[in-house]
């Protein structure tokens, strides 16, 4: 094996470019949860975000337009969750389940048309930088925008709840809502909207999937990932930055130990399967040990039906 | 007067139910592993069944059955709702199969690639894939200029395992110097992970990739790295247009219409099925220019020769990877041997997962 630095440059670039669609779902997921909603959703809305970003490619043959679309129809599928949890007050676990089902459905039956098209060349950016800098260039440079973006997102997303007026709004809500409503504040709306941006962040996550991971329309293409991106939430407590450093561990363990295997390491290859999960799950529970953060961190109404007392 | 009545309507609903069974319309029930979208494994059993369909058959089928608890439920529920001949086409359908089989003798059954047959309304059939993984070696082991070829490899299984080593024997006949790496992904389909491996054995130095998975990624992941590819279960041309090679193409229309048309007219018998290139189970999909005419021709004849049955994908003499002789000088494997191919052949990388 070539243990130069370059290659390790690449392989880290490979990491980065598996974590993506990882950060961006949970980031997205982050906040709706923050606002005391779970949604299960998460994989249905991906897979529709996938389809409808690779379905407007293959129609207006702009990427632009298949990225926004693909937040669209996140944020419009979310809406059905939105309605039914919010103004329905059904079950926030049954809906985001049939959400996910519903998803993977529409999907499907959107997508035959579209099976079998070959994706188009996604822009990548610096490509020359990434050439020509060993080991920085290729962790650094010839990415996707959407790749740049993922990886502000966390910081971002951090710096919102905790220093931003509406970051507090949306902790009040997740933590209270009932105080938060006498407060004044439209627990409702502010659960809608948190529930929409989750959509959109969900919907972008698979349109990365379909036009620049794999850039191709397949069933089911998301393979899981919603599922994975929803378990990180929980384990990094609810904190974007440790949402950023989980994402990170379990794409890296699953390209190293495929790397592993290609290398001929002996180990049994059902144990390196396994590990991305097991490494996730333990460093994330290591790093967030401190009971008294996760406490703070923890959106108390996670899950609860609101009732607006009149 | 009442309970006369009730009688009465019983016993015609009964009759009604029987006879009402008798004269049904036939119908033939597909389980599938993937989605039929899968341009890969699935989709091809399905173009089968749009066949069997075209021939005036009724067929109905369920796709993205795992492996396990889910398609016993499956099959049981096809028997169930009148489907006189199931097919049941992934590997891991075996024993479901088998069992549902003996609560409906009436039904008959049909698995893809697997080797039990319990009942005497089941039969088995499967593709010599391994001949076309021979070609395939032929040409990896000439195109190769790193002499690493990489293999995306499912579950450790009998088929899969020949696949690796009829590759293999044939990439070494004309290249002595190459070696397979191997990586395995432990699923028949998951886009991101298929293409994963594939980026990781090129890292490791693989100029030519090749799967036994269902997904178009691996083939894509190479057109982008510039090595060369080979689609799998269907011609995956179009999506790596410089760097595939060929595709090894699944047909099981014939077989379909063939087993389809038998059951309805009670000719039906038990037997095991396994049809190569000969029969055009397996077929090649049209070679690469890119590899240079000579090259072109050598396949054509290799395909022919194993077609004809002159060449056989396994003709010794083989040795394991510890060099005890598996197949004597002068003579070739047979059926027996290969349905149960359970170890690596000399010059493969690794150990079998077990």
């Amino acid at each position: 094996m070539s243990f130069d630095l370059n290659f390790i440059g690449i392989l880290i670039g490979a990491i980065m470019a598996s974590s993506v669609p990882l950060i961006l779902a949970a980031s997205g997921e982050l906040i709706t949860e923050r606002s005391g909603v779970l949604n299960l959703g998460v994989e249905g809305m991906m897979i529709i975000g996938a389809i409808s970003g690779f379905a407007l490619m293959v129609i207006t043959d702009n990427l632009f337009l298949a990225v926004i679309g693909s937040m669209i129809s996140g944020l419009i599928i979310s809406i059905i969750f939105g309605v039914l949890t919010q103004s329905l007050l059904t079950n926030h676990v049954a809906t985001g389940l049939a959400l996910t089902i519903f998803g993977i459905g529409m999907s499907a039956m959107i997508g035959k048309n579209f099976v079998g098209i070959p994706g188009k060349e996604f822009p990548l950016l610096f490509v020359n930088l990434k050439e020509n800098i060993p080991f920085l260039g290729p962790i650094l440079f010839g990415h996707s925008v959407i790749l740049y973006f993922a990886f502000l997102l966390p910081f971002l997303t951090n710096y919102f709840l905790k220093k931003t007026k509406i970051g507090l709004i949306i902790r009040a809500v997740g933590d209270s809502p009932t105080s938060a409503s006498n407060q004044g504040i439209n627990v409702t709306l502010v659960r809608y909207s948190c529930i929409l941006y989750g959509g959109a962040m969900c919907g972008l996550a698979g349109a990365y999937l379909s036009l620049i991971y794999t850039p191709q329309w397949i069933e089911n293409m998301t393979g899981g990932r919603g599922w994975i991106a929803l378990a990180l939430v929980v384990f990094a407590t609810w904190s974007p930055i440790k949402v950023l450093i989980g994402a990170l561990i379990f794409g890296g363990i699953t390209i190293l130990q495929l790397h592993m295997q290609a290398v001929g390491f002996r180990i049994p290859v059902q144990l390196l399967s396994a590990l991305p999960y097991i490494m996730t799950i333990i460093v994330l529970v290591v790093i967030s040990r401190d009971s008294r953060k996760i406490k703070l961190n923890t959106p108390t109404s996670l899950g609860q039906i609101f009732y607006k007392e009149k | 007067m009442y309970k006369n009545f009730l009688r009465y309507i019983i016993s015609v609903l009964f009759f009604l139910g029987v006879s009402g069974q008798a004269n049904a319309d036939f119908k033939v029930g597909f389980v599938y592993v993937g989605p039929t979208g899968d341009h890969g494994w699935t989709y091809q059993h399905d173009e089968g069944r749009k066949a069997v369909e075209a021939a005036g058959i009724k067929t109905t089928y369920v796709e993205s059955v795992p492996e396990g608890a889910d398609a016993e439920r499956v099959i049981r529920q096809l028997a169930q709702s009148g489907h006189d001949l199931i097919f049941t086409t992934s590997f891991g359908y075996m024993d479901p199969t088998n069992k549902v089989a003996k609560d409906f003798p009436n039904v008959k059954f049909e698995h893809a690639t697997g080797y039990k047959r319990e009942h005497s309304n089941v039969s088995t059939y499967s593709a010599r894939f391994y001949e076309g993984r021979t070609l395939l070696g032929h040409m990896a082991g000439k195109m190769t200029k790193t002499n690493v070829i990489g293999y995306i490899a499912s579950f450790p299984i009998p088929e899969v395992i020949r696949g690796i080593n009829a590759m293999t024997l044939a990439a070494q006949k004309v290249n002595p110097d190459i070696k397979t790496k191997i990586v395995w992904v432990f699923t028949w389909y998951d886009p991101g992970k298929e293409s994963e491996a594939a980026q990781a054995l090129i890292d490791q130095g693989a100029d030519v990739i090749m799967q036994h998975t269902d997904s178009t990624a691996p083939v894509q992941v190479a057109e982008k790295a510039g090595v060369w590819s080979f689609g799998q279960a269907s011609d995956m041309q179009r999506f790596a247009p410089k760097s595939i090679l060929t595709s090894i193409i699944d047909d099981w229309a014939p077989y379909y219409v063939e087993r389809s048309i038998a059951a309805r007219d009670g000719t039906w018998k038990q037997q095991d099925t396994w049809h190569g290139l000969k029969e055009g189970m397996v077929a090649m999909a049209p070679y690469n220019s890119a590899m240079g005419s000579d090259l072109v021709k050598e396949v054509e004849q290799l395909q022919k020769d194993l077609a004809s049955g002159k060449t056989h994908s396994f003709t010794g003499p083989i040795y394991d990877q510890k060099g005890n002789i598996l197949v004597a000088e002068g003579s070739v494997a047979d059926d027996g041997m290969l349905a149960g191919m359970n170890v690596y052949v000399k010059g493969v990388e690794g150990d079998i997962p077990q």
